[in-house]
């Protein structure tokens, strides 16, 4: 090939690039969806109420208050959120460490959830802070307070984003056909997957170390110096419980795009994961259990809240743990993603008692999330789901690239 | 393996130096040699005239109060008024009792603030700092006292509390509150020097005092000492705060932080080798 030809191809490949990436941006699939229908209204008064908090301050939106600085936008979108995208580090472990290579299919699905959760949860973290234009200081190091535990968490934040975004990016070189890139990358996963679990470890637990100052102000029955490592357990199981709730919704919705031998394997998997959950579950009670007997607090466990943390216990740890183990017995997929959904339920409800309900328990205003707070938080999910959904449908996730789409560089060759 | 291996190192090195190597810090605020700043507020020399409020009003560029104190109604520091005076009914009749900042040996702010923004100076003021503070309000979470408070109505909002006219102690001047106080219920000096003077004034009139100092032991002992007359959950004081200080709450965690950052990476790398080694051979490409 003489050089004039090369640059020429060179060219037209480039070309060929930017019209498949324009192709790509054009929405696939039916625009009037149930979904479609209840999202978009919601994304958009959703954003209205972000332009009011910004141009009003936090007070015009929500119903956080002097004794009560952090709520729903901090206990449900961070805390919770980021218990929910432990998955991405548990199967990453399971699949790169363990070599556990049965879980491989749904790690792509899962490192991008993780990615996509952190990307969204994490940043309404932006949306609560009061002077958000100052967060480039604890980034550049004009002023880092290093013995913050928020200072840890975010910095962990934004690293695990790096490290899930190197273990995601094969599949995005793969979509645009760079297969160099591809490889590179892929030569990276190993790295970012361990720098990853190790981030994981400390700011799922470093979520729970937040709180360890707030000993006066929350409940007894939640607040207990172990809260970290009580953390980083129960975002184990909650991390598995969503990959099997996400997946039995994504492998449904998406169902084209899944292969007959990948839905069956997929049924498998989740038993594997039951297995885990009820395994991190048991531990995860063992220590509630040493903890109560340690701080003697049986006493409470006679008052509401005594009765509300059974409930939490009871009804949302055991059960779903017994239920996950029968399955597992029965071979009953259903019963898997029923503990599966009351797994999500008890991480809610565990994390909103440490930072919304149990927080001033005694106090005689209870702080209660106002309507604008909520609609705010549905319309991150949703926005997730969109993007979630934009991402699915184009690149290699669920399933290999050839079984739906040529790779571009086949395409581009074709033409030639 | 050795390219993953090499790989990982140059992402661990990149990024994770300037963690570990910020995080092996001592979590304490540092322990300064020049002798702390403090004040000692004496309830029982105090009559609820609020010229302290009014003195602190004007120094700080507020509105002047509207309420004054009243029996038995709990008025808290606002982002107008960062210092209240409140009245109790007591065993020993009427009591007056300023309220503000504890200015926390070891202040939970200052340990919460991931920007340095709440900062305890070497001369004992805990301050405020704008061009800092990102509003994260992690300090009102973990404050014992509540005493941060927040602009909510304001897009662009400031974290206010007493700074123990950190300003004026810089220009040679003593905080405002204490130069305006007609009974001289408020004194300035070094923590030591006031709690030697509170000790002597206890032990001098006994019958007056109530023998304890409030903010001694405190959250780790603060720089606002209290004396009073009766026990001080007479007069509205939370005595059940710990003694320890609260950032000890959360060094166990950000100590065991190096170590993990340490091991973990380590862990791994072992249990991928060792999982990843007998197939090696018939596939090439593990990662
Ligand atoms: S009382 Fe609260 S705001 Fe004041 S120094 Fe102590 S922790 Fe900080
Ligand atoms: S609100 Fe400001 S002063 Fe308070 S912890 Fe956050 S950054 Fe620091």
């Amino acid at each position: 090939m003489s050089q004039i030809e090369t640059v020429a191809s060179a060219e037209a490949q480039a070309d060929s690039r930017w019209r498949f990436l324009l192709s790509e941006l054009k929405p696939k699939g039916k625009i009037f969806t149930p979904f479609n229908i209840v999202s978009v209204p919601i994304i958009i008064l959703g954003l209205i109420i972000i332009f009011i908090r910004f141009w009003k301050g936090l007070g015009a939106v929500t119903n956080l208050s002097q004794t009560v600085p952090w709520g729903l936008w901090i206990g449900f979108d961070v805390v919770t959120g980021v218990a929910f995208a432990g998955g991405a580090y548990v199967l990453t472990f399971m699949v790169y460490v363990l070599n556990l290579k049965k879980y491989e299919p749904i790690v792509r699905v899962t490192v991008l959830n993780g990615f996509l959760a952190y990307l969204f949860y994490a940043g309404a973290l932006l949306l609560d802070l009061g002077r958000p234009w100052n967060v480039i200081n604890p980034i550049i190091g004009n002023s880092f307070g290093t013995s913050s535990v928020l200072f840890l968490v975010a910095w962990h934040f934004m690293l695990y984003m790096l490290a899930t975004l190197i273990e995601f990016s094969p599949a995005v070189a793969e979509w645009l056909g760079m297969e160099r890139a591809r490889r590179i990358l892929k030569g990276m996963t190993i790295g970012a997957v361990i720098f990853g679990i190790t981030l994981s470890t400390l700011h799922q637990s470093g979520l729970g170390a937040l709180y360890l100052m707030a000993v006066d102000k929350i409940h007894p029955l939640w607040y207990t110096e172990f809260i970290p490592i009580l953390f980083f357990v129960s975002s184990i199981f909650a991390g598995l419980s969503m990959v099997i709730f996400e997946g039995s919704i994504t492998y449904r919705v998406f169902s084209e795009k899944v292969s007959d031998k990948d839905h069956k394997h997929h049924d498998k998997l989740i038993f594997g994961m039951a297995k885990v959950c009820a395994g991190a579950m048991f531990a995860y009670l063992f220590l509630k259990l040493l903890i109560l007997v340690h701080e003697q607090q049986w006493a409470l466990l006679s008052t509401g809240f005594g009765a509300w943390y059974l409930l939490e216990i009871v009804g949302f740890v055991i059960l779903p743990m017994i239920l996950f183990i029968s399955s597992i017995k029965q071979h009953n997929l259903v019963l898997s993603k029923i503990a599966a959904v009351l797994t999500l339920v008890g991480i809610i409800l565990n994390r909103l008692n440490i930072t919304v309900i149990g927080f001033h328990w005694d106090a005689a205003v209870r702080y209660v999330p106002t309507w604008m707070e909520i609609v705010v938080t549905l319309a991150i999910i949703f926005i997730e789901i969109w993007v979630f959904r934009w991402v699915i449908l184009r690149m290699p996730v669920l399933s290999k690239l050839s079984k739906y789409r040529k790779p571009l560089t086949h395409q581009i060759n074709e033409a030639e | 393996m050795s390219i993953n291996r090499r790989n990982f190192l140059k992402t661990l090195g990149v990024t994770g130096t300037s963690i570990i190597g910020a995080r092996s810090l001592s979590a304490s605020p540092s322990v300064s040699t020049v002798e702390m700043k403090a004040v000692l507020i004496d309830t029982t020399r105090c009559m609820g005239c609020q010229s302290c409020e009014y003195a602190c009003a004007e120094a700080n560029d507020l509105p002047e109060p509207e309420d004054y104190p009243e029996v038995d109604v709990n008025r808290a520091t606002t982002t107008e008024q960062l210092t209240v005076v409140n009245g109790y009914d007591t065993s020993e009749g009427e009591i007056y009792v300023k309220k503000q900042c504890f200015h926390c040996n070891q202040p939970a702010c200052d340990a919460a603030c991931l920007t340095k923004a709440m900062h305890k100076t070497d001369d004992g003021p805990v301050i405020w700092r704008e061009e800092k503070c990102m509003g994260c309000r992690y300090c009102m979470v973990s404050c014992p006292f509540e005493v941060p408070k927040f602009e909510y109505d304001s897009p662009v909002p400031s974290i206010r509390k007493c700074t123990m006219c950190y300003d004026r102690q810089q220009e040679g001047e003593i905080p405002a509150c204490v130069e305006n106080c007609p009974n001289e219920a408020i004194a300035f000096g070094t923590r030591r020097e006031l709690l030697t003077e509170a000790r002597r004034r206890i032990s001098e009139s006994p019958d007056q005092y109530y023998n304890y100092i409030y903010g001694e032991k405190e959250a780790g002992g603060t720089g606002v000492l209290y004396l009073a007359s009766v026990p001080f959950e007479e007069v509205g004081f939370d005595t059940t705060v710990q003694k320890e200080s609260y950032p000890e709450k959360t060094k166990g965690f950000l100590y065991s932080v190096p170590s993990i950052f340490v091991l973990w990476p380590m862990m791994l790398l072992g249990l991928y080798k060792s999982t990843n080694d007998k197939e090696s051979e018939d596939t090439g490409d593990q990662a």
